[in-house]
């Protein structure tokens, strides 16, 4: 469980985040939602370390991020892995290579061990013989779905997605989804996904959190979402003609 | 100043949260096959015709009768070792070493491969930087001493081919109330300018943001600094070592 406490922050004086707070649960699909510009990766980005935050506080297990010691932090990155808007794949490396990478920094495992884990890694998400190409040699959705078997092969406990169908054709898209949805039900990790893309939402948001220009304007479950009152939340939700024919008839 | 600050504190990170030995061994082995043994082929060209273009020049300029040949390669010699070297293969190492590095570190900022290495509790600037700063250090000198064997080699084919001076003179030129602490002063000079090249083209690579417009300004920006914090280095030392 991934607790947020008053988070702020504010960059050369412009408050992007105001006093966000929340719990994300294990085991469930929380997702970060709004629209573009309204600060979604800006928090994902102070809940996994890459920002500090002005003010607040993040737990993991109760373990403090930010005000703990660097042991501390040391121990919750080691139990973090992070899927990226584009993957994120180390270019230099080939495929295995970067699969391997998180493996080779944070354990020392012997190498076959490691390449075990490797293959069992990218044979769940769905790509098999793709070992020894570089990350320019595959296509879009295979980036991302390498980008999760870099991001599962240490076992982490908490995963994070930012925007992991972004940039994808909606069939791809969906199949990132469940593999996401799998991959969180399967290791009961605390998964914490940003995205802006209604359909993941139905499909895959059991938490779901809606931000609008830097503050929390609600939190809620899936079938919560579609029956809410916030006005804000139902013109992003009912966007598209698609949404308002499926629930507003 | 606050990009010099800023550029203090960079370089503090590097010696912070380090990685194993074993780790840094494999990467300063693989960034000295980057920057040095990539560049050979550059520097060999420039140097081999830098030198044989000062012998030509310098041949053309010395016309008195009363000044025997073998001054021509004692000029060569000295220019080689004192700044053609040192200084403009320090240019030329910016413009390639330099925009390589500032290019390979701000596509990697762009592309969040920094953001995914500080995420598995790497620190970045050290994992990525150090090893580039160490290789340059470590091959530039070495760059250094071979150009300066390569432009009293492409001096003494310019000299000798074309009939400008004889074998013997321009051997005995070279050799001609040789100073040796010219070759400690070439070296203490490389060393200060790859640093300076290195750690400048990282700085400008890793706060690189934007987009792919803002990684080819960075390259840019790292050439052009890396040459005017050379130049000035350059004059620093000469006044402090020889003057």
């Amino acid at each position: 469980m991934i607790e947020i406490n008053n988070i702020s922050k504010s960059f050369k004086g412009k408050q992007v985040l105001f006093d966000i707070s929340g719990t994300f649960f294990k085991g469930k699909n929380n997702l970060i939602i709004g629209s573009s510009g309204t600060g979604k990766s800006v928090l994902l980005k102070n809940i996994v370390g890459l920002f500090t935050p002005d003010l607040g506080d993040v737990k993991y297990n109760e373990r403090s991020f930010i005000n703990g010691s660097e042991q501390d932090r040391k121990q919750i990155r080691r139990e973090i892995g992070m899927l990226f808007q584009g993957g994120a794949l180390f270019d230099s490396k080939n495929i295995e290579e970067n699969v391997k990478f998180p493996l080779d920094i944070l354990t020392d495992f012997p190498e076959d061990e490691k390449i075990d884990r490797v293959n069992f890694c990218l044979e769940r998400v769905g790509l098999v013989n793709i070992n020894k190409k570089m990350p320019s040699e595959i296509s879009g959705g295979m980036k991302k779905r390498v980008g999760i078997a870099r991001a599962i092969v240490n076992k982490p406990n908490y995963l994070f997605c930012d925007e992991p169908n972004s940039g994808l054709d909606p069939q791809t898209g969906i199949k990132i989804d469940n593999l996401i949805k799998e991959i969180t039900s399967e290791y009961l990790i605390t998964t914490i996904i940003v995205t802006h893309d209604m359909n993941s939402v139905i499909e895959m948001g059991d938490h779901i959190m809606f931000l609008l220009e830097g503050k929390k304007l609600w939190e809620g479950t899936n079938d919560e979402i579609t029956k809410s009152d916030v006005k804000e939340l139902n013109d992003f939700v009912f966007a598209t003609q698609l949404m308002k024919q499926m629930y507003l008839r | 100043m606050r990009s010099l600050g800023k550029y203090f504190i960079f370089m503090g990170s590097l010696f912070t949260r380090r990685e194993t030995f074993s780790t840094y061994i494999r990467l300063i082995t693989q960034e000295c096959i980057n920057v040095g043994y990539n560049s050979l082929f550059i520097v060999g060209i420039v140097s081999v015709f830098m030198g044989a273009v000062t012998t030509i020049q310098t041949a053309f300029n010395l016309v008195s009768p009363f000044i025997p040949d073998y001054v021509i390669s004692l000029v060569v010699r000295d220019m080689a070792i004192l700044e053609l070297s040192p200084t403009i293969i320090a240019i030329i190492f910016a413009g390639k070493v330099g925009s390589s590095i500032a290019g390979e570190l701000g596509t990697m900022r762009i592309t969040e491969q920094i953001d995914a290495l500080e995420v598995m509790g790497i620190n970045a600037s050290s994992y990525l930087v150090l090893p580039k700063v160490i290789a340059c250090v470590i091959m530039y000198p070495m760059l250094v001493i071979l150009s300066i064997f390569l432009i009293l080699l492409g001096g003494y084919f310019a000299g000798t081919l074309t009939g400008i001076l004889s074998s013997v003179d321009y051997l005995y030129g070279i050799r001609y109330e040789f100073i040796e602490f010219n070759i400690t002063f070439a070296v203490i000079k490389a060393l200060v300018f790859s640093f300076l090249i290195a750690s400048i083209s990282s700085y400008k690579g890793f706060f690189t943001t934007g987009g792919s417009l803002e990684v080819g300004k960075a390259s840019t920006s790292a050439v052009t600094n890396s040459c005017i914090a050379v130049l000035l280095a350059d004059y620093a030392l000469a006044q402090l070592l020889m003057g």
